[in-house]
């Protein structure tokens, strides 16, 4: 379970998150959508501890990522993170991209690590690319190696920051297949995204992002269908439009 | 309080050395960048294969040391038959040497030009020497300013090595400096140093200034 | 048009000897290369220190590096460091001039280094549970040495151009002071140095492609 309690986050003067609270059960779905600068992705990079926050705090299955003494390196194993910029390394092929982790930060054989690494390849479709480099794939398939990548560390959480939002138009869909399967299995995830018929479809909850807060939070057939607060449907009539 | 030999007498020689230094440095320059231009964009204009012996002779400037070619070229003059100062075979071979940098300055800079872009000025139908001094030029200046006046420090540095060949620049009348009053190196070459510094900084501050303006601009 | 007859016999004899040169050349190069590099490291990470008296010793380092001739910082070697108490013969202070300015060269390409490896890698690397230095060794410093690898040649490069300075304080174990020397006895100035020339284009050559040959089989991405 993911519990965020009152986070508060500012960059100099500019506050980023202003008390948000929202609570993930495990197996569930929750997408954020919101203008741009809303501070969305911050508050992803922020549950995993990649970035500090100033008030509240975050626990993961009862452990406050932000707390001192907290294994930070330890508790990242088990939530995985895919970028909007996919950071594919560029100097290792995409096998060495997914065994990486597994062999350095789980300590397992280079058996293990390989069996892990191109289950989870032939997984997200990119069977045949084992021993190709990053710079010699697409947007989309980087991207699905990048969702490979973090899947290989067996996580019990997955955050996705707008992932489809770098890709050409006709790659977003094989990214998006690779999400809803996902989905489908019981990932517990938390998405940041633009696509709001994917988020529709695929979510069990839909949280509308405004000014560093939540601003409605529901059901996607609520939140899409009978918005509540003027400022959610103004936002939904201009990306739906 | 602290006493030196060195008189006013020497820092006048030093000015001196300083001089030479800097003229022998615009001299090596300006030939240096008229022919590094005609050779650079030669380079980049015409197919590979048909500049490949101008390419290799560039390449030997920038491949042998320069305190070999200025005594190779030293001893060559007599050999013509030819009498030649020091000083003015220290410019032939500093302005050949400039040259051959210069020159692959010039074709990085034109490389750089996407080739959309001319053919864009093509299409609109520039004429190909439009195209140069309108697009390519301005275009390839930007990455090759900083480039240029790097190498003009280099060049400035390497007429060090002219002293050699029996021409007094800089640090060659600050070693005759350090020989003549033997106790005082150090302070003599902080002095020459000094020099070289006051000439260098300047100039480089600049290239770096220029560097960042043109990559904010991109 | 010559009234001058070349004599490459004699000079062609003494190939042996000016090969040994070479192969010194070559060590310094070497050495200056190797220790120039550990400096330049050091020095680029005092680079980004906050400590004052660190970073006025990279920056004063590098400046006087790349703002004054190679020569004269032999020069600073041989004579200055002299003055000093500190009596370094030829040998040395070439390779204390050379290393000094390779170190200040170095130090700079070391920085541009690792701003050529985006912040977002490090962040990647995090996310996946990697500590701060797994993430730098890993993940950082591969893609650092790629970037950095090019600059590095062209040092080499210049390293073994630079070592042909020695002469001039006198050194005569190198190929340019076995040639000067040979030259002195013998005053068959244009020949020796012509071979000397072909010696130094070839050893350039040969570290330039050796080069290309490690970065062609190290760097397939």
């Amino acid at each position: 379970m993911i519990e965020i309690e009152n986070v508060e986050k500012s960059f100099g003067a500019l506050k980023v998150l202003d008390g948000v609270s929202l609570t993930v059960n495990k197996g569930e779905v929750v997408s954020i959508i919101g203008g741009s600068g809303s501070g969305k992705s911050t508050l992803l990079m922020c549950i995993n501890g990649l970035e500090p926050i100033q008030g509240g705090r975050i626990l993961v299955d009862g452990t406050e990522v932000h707390a001192r003494g907290t294994d930070l390196n330890r508790l990242r194993r088990k939530i995985g993170i895919v970028f909007q910029q996919w950071n594919a390394f560029p100097h290792l092929t995409v096998l060495e991209n997914v065994t990486l982790a597994p062999r350095k930060v789980l300590k397992k054989s280079r058996e293990e690590a390989d069996a892990i690494a191109r289950r989870q390849l032939e997984h997200v479709g990119l069977g045949d690319k084992f021993g190709s480099f990053p710079g010699k794939l697409s947007g989309g398939q980087q991207q699905r190696m990048a969702i490979a990548r973090a899947l290989a560390m067996a996580p019990e959480y997955m955050l996705f920051d707008e992932v489809t939002s770098a890709l050409d138009p006709q790659l977003v869909g094989e990214v998006l297949d690779t999400m809803r399967l996902l989905a489908r299995e019981g990932m517990t995830m938390i998405l940041v995204t633009h696509e709001m018929g994917f988020a529709r479809e695929v979510s069990d909850r839909v949280a509308f992002f405004k000014s560093g807060k939540i601003h409605e939070i529901g059901s996607p057939e609520q939140l899409f269908g009978n918005p509540q607060l003027p400022d959610t449907r103004a936002f939904l009539n201009s990306v739906l439009k | 309080m602290f006493h030196t030999a060195v008189s006013a007498n020497d820092l006048w020689f030093l000015a001196q050395g300083a001089g030479w230094t800097l003229l022998i440095t615009l001299i090596a320059m300006v030939g240096g960048t008229v022919l590094g231009v005609v050779f650079g964009v030669t380079r980049a204009v015409l197919p590979g294969w048909t500049t490949l012996p101008l390419g290799f002779l560039l390449d030997i400037f920038r491949s042998v040391p320069l305190l070999i070619q200025l005594i190779l070229a030293n001893s060559f003059i007599p050999i013509l038959g030819l009498r030649a100062t020091p000083f003015a075979v220290s410019c032939v071979v500093l302005a050949l040497y400039t040259s051959a940098y210069c020159a692959e300055i010039v074709r990085g800079g034109v490389l750089a030009v996407p080739q959309t872009t001319r053919r864009a000025a093509r299409s609109l139908g520039l004429t190909w020497w439009q195209d140069m001094t309108e697009i390519v030029y301005p275009m390839a200046l930007r990455v090759m300013l900083p480039s240029w006046i790097g190498l003009t420090l280099g060049v400035m540095k390497d007429t060090a090595l002219v002293g050699w060949i029996g021409v007094i620049e800089l640090l060659k009348s600050s070693q005759i400096l350090i020989t003549r009053m033997q106790n005082e190196p150090l302070f003599i070459l902080m002095i020459a140093g000094l020099i070289y510094f006051l000439i260098s900084f300047p100039i480089s501050r600049l290239g770096a200034r220029l560097e960042r303006r043109f990559r904010e601009n991109d | 048009m010559f009234n001058y007859t070349f004599h490459w016999r004699p000079a062609l004899n003494a190939l042996p000897q000016m090969l040994q040169g070479a192969l010194v050349t070559l060590q310094i190069a070497v050495l200056s290369m190797v220790i120039g590099i550990a400096v330049g490291v050091v020095l680029s990470v005092f680079s980004s220190s906050r400590n004052k008296l660190l970073y006025g010793i990279y920056a004063t380092w590098v400046e006087v590096a790349r703002n004054t001739p190679a020569l004269f910082q032999i020069y600073m070697a041989y004579f200055g460091l002299g003055q000093l108490g500190i009596r370094l013969d030829s040998f040395l202070a070439l390779l204390v001039g050379i290393t000094f300015n390779n170190a200040g060269y170095l130090a700079e390409t070391f920085r541009g280094g690792l701003r050529a490896v985006p912040q977002t890698q490090t962040r990647a690397a995090r996310s996946l549970g990697f500590n701060a230095y797994e993430a730098f060794t890993l993940i950082v410093l591969p893609q650092m040495f790629r970037a950095v690898f090019h600059p590095m040649t062209n040092q080499m490069v210049w390293a073994i151009l630079m070592t042909s300075l020695g002469v001039v304080v006198g050194l005569n174990s190198d190929l340019t002071g076995v040639t000067q020397d040979l030259n002195v006895r013998t005053f068959r100035t244009f020949e020796y140095f012509a071979i000397a020339a072909v010696l130094y284009y070839l050893i350039a050559k040969v570290v330039t492609l050796g080069a290309r040959l490690i970065a062609w089989r190290l760097f397939r991405y």
